[in-house]
């Protein structure tokens, strides 16, 4: 086995390892700080596939902006630093069912979609920001649109939904 | 075997800088400071200047005892200054202070550096969660807050330099870079440099830290080592700063001789920009959480929108 081969599989161990303790840690802080494992993970096993810009976006987006957005709303709601108790739900069973059944489905759809298709992760065109921006802005461009409309909607909705509350506010002094 | 070689020596190099410049921009805040606000600072340490009472600091701080508080979440406590400190250092790495004077050239630099600069907040995160202790959440909050505002402009800002000079590369930005873009440019500078500070939680955006309210807030419990490190974090984060206004607004290595002496215009921008950020701590003064929002989302987020628009279409002019 190659040394790419054994750090993919050492950063995908990584991903499911931490991204299990995300879910079973009983500190509500540390499950976030996993996350940021479990992302680290994931972009490096982008990066290994040759896919650079994905994996920097990655760590751009989820680590940067997202999880602190979370680790923001932690610190407002409730999080102290001891061990917390009922933070497992009691649908685990469930849950963990349901996971793995959506797993197995996209690993399903993803090998009998693409199972034959072979990449060279030796050229370094594929994942690049200019191939990215060439398949994006031509290929791709009516679904990316589609995209930010979506995006724009839900940031529209956002912002009616949270000055709706506050005029009716001013209403009723 | 011999790329191997050069990789190393680069990568010895970097971290020679980043072991050296932000101590020197620490000792000139030092210096800095004290003239600027009329007063002598420690004069006697070393001799002239009193230049050694850096390294008697480094020895105080080494000399500490390391205090984990009983009620802190020990081993996120112990991580944090190491998350907040890295980053800055691997960022480094993809700088260019010179034609080829790079540590490891990257296709994509633009995105790495912006990428990997984020992850460095994530350590003030967990210093102020898990010191459990309420001066320190309250920074920590704070410091979220901040973040999450400047993070936007910071990013749309730095678009702006790569769009006009078509790439993601840093060196590549720095070669098409032309003395005009100081002038169009302009707006996309104020708004990178102003969100840069933030983002450090630097006078007068240190709000997060406030030491007269909040008692330095995320690093209240800490002591010794761990707080020098938050220290060395925030002056190698100047340097980064600095570095990456130079690389993508000020045209890097570009000036009369660069052949011979760019990476001298290189350190020399980088030191007049580290210099600024100096002078604006002893300048202005602090600013209120409203002010800081009200600047970030209706100040820098729309000079930021206007300056791509404007970056666009000069881009569309040209062809």
């Amino acid at each position: 086995m190659s040394v790419v081969g054994l750090l993919f599989l050492l950063m995908g161990a990584m991903a499911v390892g931490s991204a299990l303790l995300v879910v079973t840690t009983a500190r509500l802080v540390h499950s976030a700080l996993w996350l940021v494992v479990t992302l680290g993970a994931l972009a490096g096993c982008y990066l290994l596939l040759g896919a650079e810009f994905v994996a920097w976006v990655q760590i751009l987006i989820y680590v940067g902006a997202v999880v602190v957005l979370l680790l923001f709303a932690l610190m407002l709601t409730r999080a102290p630093t001891g061990v917390q108790t009922g933070l497992t739900t009691g649908n685990r069973v469930v849950a963990a069912a349901t996971a793995g059944v959506v797993g197995l489905v996209l690993v399903t759809v993803v090998v009998a979609g693409f199972g034959g298709a072979r990449v060279s992760v030796d050229e370094e065109s594929v994942g690049s920001a200019t191939s990215m921006g060439d398949a994006i802005f031509r290929h791709w461009v009516l679904p990316f649109e589609v995209l930010s409309v979506l995006l724009l909607a839900a940031l529209v909705g956002a912002i009616v939904l949270s000055r709706g509350r506050a005029s009716s506010g001013e209403e009723t002094p | 075997m011999a790329d191997a070689l050069e990789l190393a020596l680069r990568l010895v190099l970097v971290l020679g800088a980043f072991l050296v410049l932000p101590l020197l921009v620490g000792q000139t805040e030092h210096k800095v400071m004290a003239h600027m606000q009329s007063r002598v600072g420690p004069m006697y340490a070393g001799g002239f200047h009193g230049w050694a009472q850096l390294i008697a600091d480094g020895v105080k701080f080494a000399q500490k005892e390391d205090v984990v508080p009983a009620a802190a979440d020990g081993a996120v406590f112990r991580l944090a200054p190491a998350v907040a400190m890295v980053p800055y250092l691997v960022v480094l790495v993809a700088i260019p202070i010179g034609p080829g004077l790079v540590g490891q050239e990257l296709d994509i630099g633009l995105f790495f550096v912006l990428a990997v600069m984020g992850v460095g907040v994530l350590g003030t995160l967990m210093a102020g969660w898990a010191s459990a202790n309420k001066y320190s959440l309250l920074g920590g909050m704070r410091v979220a807050a901040q973040l999450m505002a400047y993070e936007l402009p910071f990013v749309l800002a730095a678009v702006s330099p790569a769009m006009a000079a078509r790439t993601l590369s840093l060196s590549g930005i720095v070669e098409a870079w032309e003395p005009w873009w100081l002038i169009w440019q302009l707006p996309g500078l104020v708004v990178f440099f102003v969100a840069g500070l933030a983002e450090l939680q630097r006078p007068p955006f240190d709000m997060p830290v406030a030491d007269s309210e909040l008692v330095f807030g995320p690093y209240t419990e800490y002591t010794g080592l761990r707080f020098a490190l938050f220290l060395l974090a925030e002056y190698a984060g100047i340097v980064v700063l600095a570095a990456l206004t130079t690389v993508l607004f000020l045209g890097g290595w570009q000036g009369p001789f660069a052949d011979q002496l760019g990476w001298l215009w290189s350190l020399t921008k980088i030191g007049v920009v580290a210099l600024l950020v100096v002078w604006l701590r002893v300048a202005v003064p602090r600013l209120r959480a409203d002010q800081l929002q009200r600047l970030a989302w209706q100040a820098l987020v729309p000079i930021a929108l206007f300056q791509l628009a404007l970056t666009s279409a000069v881009g569309v002019w040209n062809g």
